[in-house]
């Protein structure tokens, strides 16, 4: 058993799960919203690429040119039309009715979909993977894809820290009521946030739909998994989510080579762990 | 030229009511006190006018005409900004970020980032800290330099001397009077009577969200205002 | 002159106590008048309502808002089935064990779950559930992936004959439920139910009077799980059958009792009620379409948190002040017998 080529790839597929958990990431730190669909919005995303790829031809990658801003309208209307009115009952309002949107979406798919298993093909790249000295041997995909989740991150960053409207997302993240004083315009900031977390979801319910099937119900797991590399990773930082999702990714690869049935559990286990151990996550930034 | 007129303004936090049937007129270029207790209604009253509560659309107008119902952000754009009591800087912010966030009002005017360094020179050193590493009366400072980036024709001002060591309060004073000299139209909450009096040209004196007095600040009798801020 | 004095109940309550006592009494006399159908949905009833109240106190009540009961409910199944199937203990025992096994196992999860809050304890919770139900997959002493079957001598255990057999489990289904609501009631009647009411309306200002709240929380914590298992263990007995996948089901154990209790009227006694006949009638009407029922669900559910988020019950509590299950306190007052001269 080659540990090195184990936890090499235990550690890329850390990209995947930050990628799943930035759009968590955003609204939770933007809007004080755990958005309990996440999971099944990214699901979503991958069936919005597998019909744009069954009509057009295109394959998943390029599809993403529709798919990314189809999820970003989605999020925006959603946010606009429907999660802004939860946002001032306290803590069930939002929690239920992202339940509710979880429990649409899960069985709309189900309905039109029905219960079976699809997986989105781009042929060769899905199974190459870079051969290097001392037997090392590094999948391609899960490399591209971290590097992807690695740029997202740091687009993202530049953002938040270079732009006025990343300066807009700190103000209101930090205090919404004085940042509404000063002229922004919270409701709709709130709708362009949750409109850019959509993209981050689009692409990962893309690139991980390349990887693994999805099915209608795929959504929970995709969920925790988002929510476990934030935790892990300590709330409010990006960077961190990235670290989260590759211990994350670590622990599920120990697991799965100590047997193949206890992947999902160990990176359970491993969360669990660290929110005995260090409640605050690895690197922990936001005041709450 | 009436600036600020409210209408028998009063507001609510759910079944409290905080202000009853408040009457204020503010003329362009004036600087009015608010003074009163604790608990008089001073900073609701403000934040009625910043849109922050909600109040009926004729309970507040604004350069002629009702703003009582639009949101605090609407209320910016139109011209009325705030410095909040207890500053309220955002502290995942440095203080140049805290200044430039005033400028999402799009509103243009004298003020920018270079006058309001000029006026606070000070702020121009600590210009890349974070928020909370300035001391008070620099916090002060750069909530009261946050709000004039947005270029007000009104600017609400909340307790500006809160917590402050009394010759940085006559600094910030000083700074206030550069700022009326330019034309601003100022509303003044003070705990520190004195310090609203002397700068201001009238005054309102709030008991338990009643309007308790009112009259021009110069010549008038201290004991009659001492009268109206306890309710007797 | 007059006195005050400190009442419970109101005249509501007092003929609304009436009438409960009359359905009660039809329903423990119904395995004389209804068919093995009946008593079945009726039984559900009885369970989902208990489920419903037991949520109702850990998320309306305690604010502990958790989307991860449904281990307690797997907890508790499972138990019975080890317990009677590899132990061969007497099934009455074993369901008593199931419980408090259940309540066992809610301790360590606290200690990692309470670490967060709010939303982020919901989702906490359920990976717990998760946790519970893969090591339920893995076990090969409780069926692995494909669960457990009730061993077949336990049925005949409970009575040989099946309308006996029947009426027995209709009617544990009912004590359990009338068990639950009991204990739920007396705690909110009581001083740890005001302190449950302070610490739900604001607990920085409820902790700062003195109420322990992390305490308070814990202990209805421990036994909402403990009694949610006895629950479960009941289920799954009738169910005759378990899996990871039925025995931790989010949307069985999870959803449909959030959407009773939400669609009721979250933090009052009465709005489980309320909620779990609004859900059996939705279900019955719907049964034949498919997922669409679950669909609708969940924008009834939607819709209720954004324009009645206080339910049905709590619409009814704004506009008629009415309150069935006594559980608050009023000011009466009274003459005294002898009044003063002026």
């Amino acid at each position: 058993m080659n540990w090195i080529n184990i936890l090499i790839q235990g550690g890329l597929l850390g990209g995947f799960y930050a990628l799943f958990a930035i759009g968590l990431s955003m609204s939770f730190g933007i809007m004080r919203l755990v958005n309990i669909a996440h999971g099944d919005l990214i699901v979503l995303a991958a069936y919005v690429a597998l019909v744009v790829t069954q009509a057009t031809g295109l394959d998943p990658f390029l599809s993403l040119l529709i798919v990314v801003p189809v999820m970003f309208l989605l999020g925006y209307a959603l946010q606009r039309g429907l999660l802004n009115q939860t946002l001032s009952g306290g803590l069930l309002p939002p929690l239920l009715v992202t339940f509710g949107i979880s429990i649409i979406i899960q069985n709309g798919l189900l309905q039109g979909f029905g219960a079976y298993d699809h997986r989105l093909q781009v042929g060769a790249i899905e199974t190459a993977s870079l051969h290097l000295p001392g037997s090392l041997s590094i999948g391609v995909y899960p490399l591209v894809v971290f590097a992807v989740a690695t740029l997202a991150i740091g687009c993202l960053q530049l953002l938040f820290y270079r732009t006025r409207l990343g300066r807009a997302f700190r103000a209101v993240s930090d205090d919404a009521d004085t940042a509404e004083l000063m002229g922004i315009d919270n409701l709709k900031l709130y709708a362009l946030a949750l409109g850019i977390a959509m993209i981050f979801t689009a692409l990962a319910g893309v690139l991980f739909g390349i990887r693994t099937i999805f099915a209608p119900l795929s959504g929970p797991i995709r969920l925790i998994l988002a929510f476990e590399a934030v935790i892990i990773g300590g709330l409010g930082s990006m960077w961190g989510t990235l670290i989260g999702g590759v211990v994350l990714g670590l622990a599920q690869a120990i697991g799965a080579a100590l047997d193949p049935t206890w992947q999902i559990l160990a990176g359970h286990l491993a969360f669990l762990a660290i929110l005995i151990v260090r409640p605050s996550g690895l690197f922990p930034k936001t005041r709450d | 030229m009436t600036l600020l007129q409210t209408q028998n303004l009063s507001a609510f936090y759910g079944d409290f009511q905080a202000l009853f049937g408040i009457n204020v007129t503010v003329e362009e270029g004036e600087t009015v006190a608010i003074i009163g207790a604790n608990g008089a209604g001073k900073t609701t009253f403000l934040r009625a006018v910043a849109g922050a509560l909600e109040t009926p659309p004729e309970a507040v107008i604004f350069d002629g005409r009702p703003i009582g119902h639009k949101t605090a952000h609407e209320i910016v754009r139109l011209g009325i900004a705030m410095v909040p009591e207890g500053r309220r800087l955002f502290p995942s912010l440095s203080v140049e970020e805290n200044l430039l966030l005033g400028t999402h009002s799009e509103r243009s005017g004298p003020w920018n980032l270079k006058r309001v360094y000029e006026l606070f020179p000070r702020l121009h050193e600590l210009r890349r800290l974070p928020a909370p590493s300035l001391s008070g009366g620099q916090q002060q400072m750069a909530a009261v330099g946050r709000a004039l980036m947005s270029n007000p024709r009104l600017l609400l001002c909340d307790e500006l001397s809160l917590g402050l060591a009394p010759v940085v309060i006559r600094n910030i004073y000083e700074c206030l009077a550069a700022i009326v000299a330019e034309g601003t139209t100022v509303v003044l909450v003070e705990q520190d009577i004195n310090r609203a009096l002397d700068a201001s040209a009238r005054f309102y004196c709030f008991q338990e969200g009643h309007l308790a007095l009112t009259a021009p600040t110069r010549d008038f009798d201290r004991a009659a205002i001492t009268a109206a801020y306890f309710g007797m | 002159m007059e006195s005050v004095r400190v009442e419970r109940a109101t005249r509501a309550s007092r003929v609304f106590a009436f009438f409960a006592a009359a359905i009660l009494a039809v329903l423990i006399a119904m395995p004389w008048w209804g068919d093995a159908g009946q008593m079945r949905l009726v039984g559900e009833m009885a369970y989902y309502v208990a489920l419903a109240q037991l949520w109702n106190l850990l998320a309306g009540y305690a604010g502990l808002v958790s989307v991860g009961q449904q281990a307690y409910v797997g907890l508790g199944g499972y138990m019975l089935f080890y317990l009677t199937g590899v132990w061969n203990m007497n099934v009455y025992l074993a369901l008593a064990i199931a419980g408090p096994f259940a309540g066992l196992m809610s301790i360590p999860v606290s200690f990692a779950v309470f670490r967060l809050r709010g939303a982020y304890f919901a989702v906490g919770t359920w990976v717990v559930s998760e946790v519970f139900a893969l090591f339920a997959s893995l076990i090969a002493v409780l069926g692995a992936g494909s669960g457990l079957s009730l061993t077949t001598g336990i049925m005949r255990e409970i009575s040989p004959d099946r309308g006996v057999r029947n009426t027995v489990l209709y009617l544990m289904s009912l004590a359990i439920t009338v068990l639950v609501f009991a204990v739920v009631y007396f705690l909110l009647r009581s001083r740890h139910g005001l302190a449950l009411t302070a610490i739900r309306d604001s607990e920085p200002a409820s902790a700062s009077l003195g109420v322990n709240t992390f305490r308070t929380k814990f202990i209805i914590y421990i036994a909402t799980a403990a009694c949610t298992g006895l629950i479960g263990g009941l289920i799954f007995l009738q169910k005759l059958r378990i899996s990871p996948e039925a025995g931790f089901s989010i949307n069985d154990w999870t959803v449909v009792v959030i959407f009773m209790v939400v669609i009721g009227g979250i933090g009052t006694l009465e709005g489980p009620f309320i909620g779990m006949l609004i859900y059996i009638v939705l279900r019955e009407l719907l049964a034949d379409y498919g997922t669409i029922y679950l669909m609708l669900m969940g924008a009834i559910a939607i819709l209720v948190m954004l324009k009645a988020p206080m339910g049905i019950w709590g619409w009814v509590i704004q506009r008629y002040d009415l309150q069935l299950f006594p559980i608050g306190r009023r000011l009466a007052q009274t003459p005294l017998a002898t009044q003063p001269k002026e």
